[in-house]
């Protein structure tokens, strides 16, 4: 309901009882620009265990071709949990200088 | 055929959830409500009604159970009164923009402090505003049938709303009397069994309850406001049916004899009882006065209620609560506000009475007949004015 078409959605188009028939389309929010640190992954240390990605509280984490997990930065709001969650301090917050 | 039984209004009303057979009761018992979920708590445990009665721990969670029960698609119903009306309150308005139909009835009574268990109308009103179809029961006969249309209501694809069912806490909810208990069966299919349309479900998952931002938080408020009102036909042909099905029918805004009538009284709940004593007095006097009796509250069904008094010169509105610092009470607020503006302006008058049990007779209301008239011929101001408060 709320996420690429929120601007445009008029009330006669608000499903009943405001619900979302797509589960998960927050995904679609821009809540990346809300960051003030990124995770950035050194793929030297990474053992692709997957523990950043249960652990991230939004599913915005996502393995890519070579099944490293890499964060979403559109959606990622840099909370930081999948930096201190990893076993191998694959994952370090840098600071956003926008 | 329908078996008249001497019962408590809070049976009649576990009855009509019995043969409703619901599929979970989730309460937490409260005076004047006990009676009801104790019913049904003892119905569950004999087998005389197969449902899930969930054993809370607080009204808050009484109302969070009927919440997500009635999310999955069960037949969900709840009751409870004053305070714990009051616990609900921020779980109500989740209910209700949710759109699920759970059902509850409520023994109305005061709210603390001081603390007071008796009868009253200010948890009804304290919860006006929290988006559920709201009506009002005047005996243990309207609980029996009015609880019985409530989930029908409530679940019709073109309603899917919760449905608060007030009746006076003692008055109604304790007072023994005799009603038409209907038997197993004999509904027919006036109510099917419930099917959600949205209910939670693995194979289609969907996303309740979750948040809505700046840009689209105010549309859904205006579909929620739009949705309520449109329920306004869905009620009333409900009771139409059930009139012609059953025998006795129901209304939005009741009228007794207020064909000729040029003062008015207009009241909620079982107190009209009483002043249609003091009508029927007065009209034997000589004296044109009616009643109006306000059923349905919410939607407030604002075009029956300018028909019913648009031929009044004077209109009081009695009422069981009070709006601390406000101009009047709620009710007289939301009449006066029905009626500004219309061609039709009756002097509208105010009195507050029947405050924490405190009881009304018939003489009562003849007075505020009396006082009404005063208040006409001296062209008085009044905010409200209390009736039967000492000093």
């Amino acid at each position: 309901m709320m996420a690429k078409k929120d601007f445009e959605l008029t009330w006669k188009e608000i499903p009943i009882g405001a619900i979302i028939h797509e589960p998960g389309n927050a995904a679609e929010y821009c809540t990346g620009d809300w960051r003030s640190q990124r995770p950035v992954l050194d793929r030297a240390k990474c053992v692709k265990c997957g523990i950043c990605f249960s652990f991230c509280p939004e599913p915005c984490i996502v393995k890519d071709g070579e099944g490293y997990y890499v964060a979403d930065l559109y959606y990622c709001k840099g909370c930081g949990i999948c930096a201190r969650e990893c076993p191998k301090d694959a994952i370090t917050m840098v600071q956003e200088e926008h | 055929m329908a078996r008249r039984v001497g019962a408590e209004g809070s049976f009649a009303v576990a009855e009509a959830v019995r043969l409703a057979d619901v599929d979970v009761v989730a309460a937490y018992p409260i005076t004047p409500q006990t009676h009801i979920v104790e019913r049904l708590s003892e119905m569950v445990a004999s087998g005389e009604l197969d449902a899930n009665y969930i054993y809370v721990e607080s009204e808050h969670s009484a109302i969070s159970a009927c919440l997500g029960a009635a999310a999955v698609g069960a037949r969900t119903f709840t009751s409870t009164a004053g305070q714990g009306l009051e616990l609900m309150h921020e779980v109500l308005y989740l209910t209700s923009s949710m759109r699920l139909p759970v059902v509850m009835a409520v023994a109305d009574r005061a709210l603390s402090g001081p603390l007071n268990v008796w009868g009253d109308h200010s948890d009804a009103m304290a919860v006006r505003d929290t988006g559920w179809i709201q009506y009002v029961a005047e005996n243990a006969q309207e609980a029996h049938d009015l609880t019985l249309c409530a989930f029908r209501i409530g679940e019709d694809p073109q309603v899917l709303f919760p449905v608060m069912v007030h009746m006076d806490g003692f008055h109604v909810s304790h007072v023994v009397e005799p009603y038409f208990m209907f038997e197993k069966g004999e509904l027919g299919d006036f109510l099917p069994p419930p099917k959600y349309p949205y209910p939670l479900d693995p194979n289609r998952p969907v996303t309740m309850g979750a948040f809505a931002p700046p840009a689209v938080y105010a549309e859904c408020r205006k579909a929620q406001d739009t949705a309520i009102k449109e329920t306004y036909g869905t009620i009333v042909k409900v009771w139409e049916e059930f009139g012609r099905r059953f025998g006795r029918q129901y209304k939005p805004v009741e009228t007794y004899k207020t064909e000729d009538a040029d003062t008015i009284l207009v009241a909620i709940g079982s107190f009209n009882q009483m002043a249609s004593v003091a009508v029927d007095n007065l009209r034997a006097g000589g004296r044109k006065v009616g009643l109006v009796r306000i059923r349905l509250w919410r939607p407030f069904p604002v075009q029956a209620f300018r028909e019913a008094v648009q031929a009044a010169k004077n209109v009081i509105v009695f009422e069981r609560s009070m709006t601390y610092g406000g101009t009047t009470g709620p009710v007289c607020t939301e009449v006066k506000s029905a009626l500004y503006g219309t061609l039709h302006q009756p002097r509208v008058m105010n009195f507050i009475g029947g405050l924490g049990g405190r009881d009304m007779s018939p003489r009562q209301f003849e007075a505020m007949f009396d006082r009404a008239r005063e208040i006409a011929e001296k062209n008085l101001e009044i905010g409200y004015e209390t009736i039967g408060v000492r000093g």
